[in-house]
């Protein structure tokens, strides 16, 4: 518990909330990231150009954290490249399987009640859990 | 109109990507110190997800009870109801994906764009798994 930021992640957890809401109420869009990306490299309905605001947004956030909060941003871990690619490709294509990943369901979709959503959630954070214990505690290998 | 959805748009992700770095979301060491259970457990993410979900919550029970958003025609929600083996696939996929890396679309973006070391490759891997997704996709557009 030695690492636990309550404060920090209730402050940040808010802004990521007002975001989603601010988006819904203002554009009547989803703010789920792998939507947002995906729906830009597999075009459905509704458009292009407010997905490469958004991400372009995020971007001009990340630099915004570099300048004032490089703490934020995580220097790589010494794993070499084989375990990053793997676990990239699976989040890309197992977040357009399921729809979504943890903004779209774990925090949009649960809001709005939706058993997809909750499903896919539970789900996921099972998935990930077993694999920490097994990758960190089992086999010694992953991040 | 477009102009206007735009701008709210980089807003919102703005406003997003600053969320997930002042919570501690963009580090993949609190994240999987939040997923390991037999460690010494981290229960950030636990805290920002549900602040996010109150406030998400709360807005949502206001916004539900008018006909449009304020800057469209309509309300852009998933059409889809019912859980589905592809739902329950793509969530274990991701989940294992996430359990390894640390990194979930959101974080790998924000950090990829301040060219954070250990981020740019699972990015770049993590759009051509999306990319790989849309080529063997048969879904009809019109549901997707």
């Amino acid at each position: 518990m030695d690492r636990f930021t309550p404060l920090a992640a209730a402050l940040g957890g808010l802004l990521i909330g007002l975001s989603a809401s601010a988006l819904l109420f203002l554009n009547g869009r989803i703010a789920g990231i792998s939507g947002v990306l995906g729906g830009l490299l597999q075009p459905d309905e509704g458009g292009r150009g407010w997905r490469g605001m958004f991400l372009l947004g995020l971007a001009a956030g990340g630099f915004v954290l570099l300048v004032l909060h490089p703490g934020a941003l995580e220097a790589a871990h010494s794993s070499g490249v084989g375990l990053p690619i793997v676990s990239g490709i699976l989040v890309g294509v197992g977040t357009r399987l399921g729809r979504g990943c943890t903004s779209g369901h774990g925090v949009c979709g649960i809001a709005r009640f939706s058993t997809r959503s909750i499903v896919a959630t539970c789900v996921f954070m099972a998935a990930a859990i077993l694999t920490v214990y097994v990758s960190r505690h089992l086999v010694g290998v992953g991040a | 109109m477009k102009a206007a959805r735009g701008t709210v748009a980089f807003g919102a992700g703005l406003v997003f990507a600053i969320g997930l770095g002042v919570s501690g979301m963009t580090q993949p060491s609190k994240v999987l110190g939040f997923l390991d259970l037999a460690g010494s457990w981290d229960p950030s993410l636990a805290v920002v997800m549900a602040s996010a979900l109150a406030a998400h919550v709360l807005a949502y029970r206001w916004i539900r009870g008018r006909k449009a958003p304020l800057l469209d025609e309509r309300f852009h929600l998933p059409i889809r109801k019912t859980v589905d083996a592809p739902l329950v696939a793509g969530a274990i996929l991701f989940g294992v994906g996430w359990g390894l890396a640390g990194y979930c679309p959101g974080p790998a973006l924000v950090s990829s764009a301040a060219l954070s070391s250990g981020a740019l490759i699972f990015t770049a891997a993590m759009i051509a798994g999306m990319v790989l997704y849309a080529l063997l996709d048969r879904t009809p557009r019109s549901e997707r």
